[in-house]
């Protein structure tokens, strides 16, 4: 191996001016150039047993791709990538990098890690439209029999599109059913704009269309049409559930339900999914002067930073541990503390206070103290006695977390599902209690990554398969 | 895309709209809703299902106007598109054999109580209807409700048919006159809903309020229709939108439903295409 004291340093990925992006919902960070993509790509060493690949829930072939953009082959990079990951332009900007791969690069003990996440989104970026273009070589597997079955994959959100791209490459007729009346779940009503730019999940699904998905919007599985019916009286022979962890949790702290008092989805979806920011779309948003976004999670932050791009003048973002407990990725901190986000750690919301209009007044807090690690590894957070205190907020946004909703699982029969709402699976296979109904992602885990819930949805397409065939031999 | 098959005006700023949507026709229940958006910049919005026919594929929806979506959805013509119409959504009223029945309707919230209301009746309930209007022109769909109510009442603030007053106020007469109801469906304005409610309440009637509050997606996932019943919070959108309305928290959702109006400004800046 070489000398790692003498190694460039990590390439630094340009990011829009804090004071120009705070006034809009451009991308925040720009993406490696060319040269900048070689260099970085040349500070991999290459390990004969790459730790960072172990670091992926997919298992992408990091070394294999990074050795590509070396060679100038970003196609062939591409090619690598997509072999386990077929979103590389979204997970390259979503991924918690820091957390799987990086943190386990052999870079990462000397200097910094390679920057991974940035390589994998320059190489999404780069062969977008390459891809696209060249689907007829896409190769289809024909050699199993009985492809013909068709298998609806309920949710277009991360799980659901990779779900679909590997039964629609193993030769199966796809229906994906998505209850919005745009496709990408969170990654277009959740994730913004100035992290995730819609075109980029656009251009995913386009690319699922051409392989051969029907997309069928504003379908709410469960109620529009059930899980039986989709098996008995439209002809699908299996079922993906991929419909999300949609359902905000809320506090149940008193005066919560007050106007003025949004759930994170709300909020970011009236931004994301309608526009509201927009004068020539018609949903409208109230934000005021003073927010307050409560929660530490990426969420919790996408909330503050588009609050700041909306005109407010004071963002706090109150948590009630410290900023190491913050589950939110530190690159995602640093950016909003950039944009002028004001931190208010270890401490935690009592109640709201309505105005004289009855709408959202005051907030009041009490300071926190962290403990003993709870049942979560993490310091158990409780209240200074007497430190509370309060201040006068327009607009609060509840960013505390979600769950799946419950419409899925009381609407089929059969299907065992958690007093949380999520579904039961068996883990190796994604199957539920009904064997020809499979689950995964945030349906099966509540809220996570969008890596896992690919890895799940590639996990089920295989299971999908396999049950299909054995089905077809009996 | 969802054609319009056919546009009429009820009263005045209320129109009944036939809609092709062949999935949702097929399944919806009385008391369920739809939520559309009419073209794609426009908002979604929640609307009551009134009729289906589940054989032509078509919905039955009536739409008052009170802004600016809502009037772009009542003036589209048969022929035209409306971009985004999801449902059925919410739970289907309680619908059971119950006795004698009384089916409160206030303005265009009638057009909630139809249904149930056929519904109620043809499981064998006798059905005494109460409507109230403003006015006599305001009033509708009462031929369809005489044909299987027992009892037709109408109401008008001005006495130009009916009787003069609010359903409120006759309520409270038929009950002090010694009528038993085994139970009270109410649809109307919020502070209506709450005051066949506060009547009932002694009488330990029970009594379901359909509500109609502000939502995005309609499938749990925005919290914005939000409300407490009892101890508990729910969502209109899926748990409801029918409720027990003793146990309903009724000036929480009345803020709620007047956050949008005119008079509270937006302080957002214009953003351009550009500025996405």
């Amino acid at each position: 191996m070489a000398d790692k004291s003498n190694l460039p340093d990590r390439q630094k990925m340009q990011r829009c001016d804090p004071r120009e992006r705070a006034k809009n919902f451009s991308e925040v960070a720009l993406g490696y150039t060319d040269e900048q993509a070689l260099a970085e790509a040349q500070r991999c060493l290459q390990c004969s047993r790459p730790l960072c690949v172990e670091g992926c829930p997919v298992r992408v072939d990091i070394p294999g791709f990074i050795e590509k953009i070396v060679e100038g082959q970003s196609e062939q990079a591409a090619e690598r990538i997509k072999q386990t990951n077929i979103l590389p332009a979204i997970c390259g900007r979503v991924c918690p990098q820091e957390d799987q791969c990086e943190k386990l690069c052999i870079l990462g003990n000397k200097t910094e890690p390679v920057n991974i996440g940035a390589l994998e989104r320059y190489v999404g970026d780069k062969t977008a439209p390459v891809s696209k273009d060249s689907l007829a070589d896409t190769p289809v597997d024909q050699s199993i029999s009985g492809k013909a079955a068709a298998v609806a994959v309920v949710g277009s959100g991360p799980s659901g599109l990779t779900c679909a791209a590997d039964l629609l490459r193993m030769g199966y007729q796809v229906t994906i059913f998505e209850a919005l009346h745009e496709p990408g779940g969170v990654l277009v009503y959740g994730i913004p704009e100035f992290r995730l730019p819609n075109s980029i999940v656009r251009g995913e699904v386009e690319y699922l269309k051409k392989l051969g998905a029907d997309f069928q919007l504003n379908v709410l599985v469960g109620r529009t049409v059930t899980v039986d019916q989709l098996l008995e009286d439209e002809g699908f022979s299996a079922v993906y559930l991929a419909a999300g962890a949609g359902t905000p949790w809320f506090m149940g702290i008193p005066g919560e339900n007050l106007p003025g008092i949004y759930s994170a989805n709300e909020f970011l979806t009236r931004l994301n999914l309608m526009r509201a920011h927009r004068s020539d779309h018609a949903t409208p948003i109230v934000v005021g002067n003073r927010v307050v976004v409560i929660g530490g999670g990426n969420v919790a932050l996408d909330a503050a930073r588009s609050a700041v791009r909306v005109g407010a003048q004071e963002v706090r973002v109150v948590y009630r541990r410290s900023r190491a407990e913050m589950p939110a990725r530190k690159m995602e901190i640093e950016h909003a503390e950039e944009e002028g986000v004001i931190f208010d750690f270890l401490t935690n919301p009592l109640k709201f206070y309505p105005d004289q209009q009855g709408f959202l007044g005051k907030i009041e807090v009490v300071d926190m103290k962290l403990g003993e690690p709870d049942e979560s590894g993490r310091p158990r957070p409780f209240p200074v006695d007497g430190s509370n205190r309060t201040w006068p907020v327009d607009t609060a946004v509840i960013a505390i977390g979600s769950r799946p909703n419950r419409i899925v699982g009381e609407t089929t029969p059969g299907l065992s599902t958690t007093e949380a709402n999520t579904i039961e699976i068996d883990p190796p296979t994604g199957q539920t209690s009904r064997p020809e109904v499979f689950a995964g992602g945030d349906v099966v885990t509540g809220s996570d990554t969008v890596i896992a819930a690919m890895g799940a949805g590639r996990r089920a397409a295989r299971s999908i398969d396999r049950f299909l065939q054995e089905d077809s031999t009996n | 895309m969802y054609e319009i098959v056919s546009r009429e005006q009820l009263a005045p700023r209320i129109v009944k709209l036939q809609v092709r949507a062949p999935r949702v026709a097929k399944t919806v229940k009385p008391g369920q809703f739809i939520v559309l958006r009419v073209d794609q910049t426009g908002e979604r919005f929640p609307l009551t299902v009134v009729e289906h026919n589940h054989r032509l594929g078509i919905l039955t929806l009536v739409v008052q106007t009170i802004g600016s979506s809502t009037e772009k959805l009542a003036s589209l013509e048969p022929g035209e598109k409306i971009s985004d119409l999801l449902g059925p959504l919410g739970e289907p009223s309680e619908i059971d054999y119950y006795g004698r029945v009384l089916c409160v309707g206030g303005g265009v919230g009638t057009a909630l109580i139809l249904p149930v209301a056929r519904a109620l009746s043809a499981n064998g309930n006798e059905v005494v209807t109460l409507l109230g209007a403003r006015t006599e022109q305001l009033l509708i769909f009462t031929d369809e409700l005489a044909e299987f109510s027992q009892q037709l009442l109408i109401t008008t603030d001005d006495g130009s048919a009916g009787s003069q007053g609010n359903v409120a106020e006759k309520l409270t007469e038929l009950l002090e006159s010694g009528e038993r109801f085994d139970r009270v469906y109410a649809t109307g304005p919020v502070p209506m809903m709450r005051a066949i409610a506060d009547i009932t309440e002694p009488y330990a009637i029970k009594t379901l309020v359909s509500l109609n509050p502000i939502m995005v997606d309609g499938t749990g996932m925005c919290g914005g229709c939000r409300v407490q019943v009892g101890d508990r919070l729910r969502f209109a959108c899926t748990e409801g939108p029918e409720f027990d309305g003793h146990q309903v928290d009724f000036a929480d959702l009345l803020a709620r439903q007047n956050y949008y109006s005119d008079s509270h400004n937006c302080r957002l800046p214009d953003f351009s295409e550009d500025g996405n």
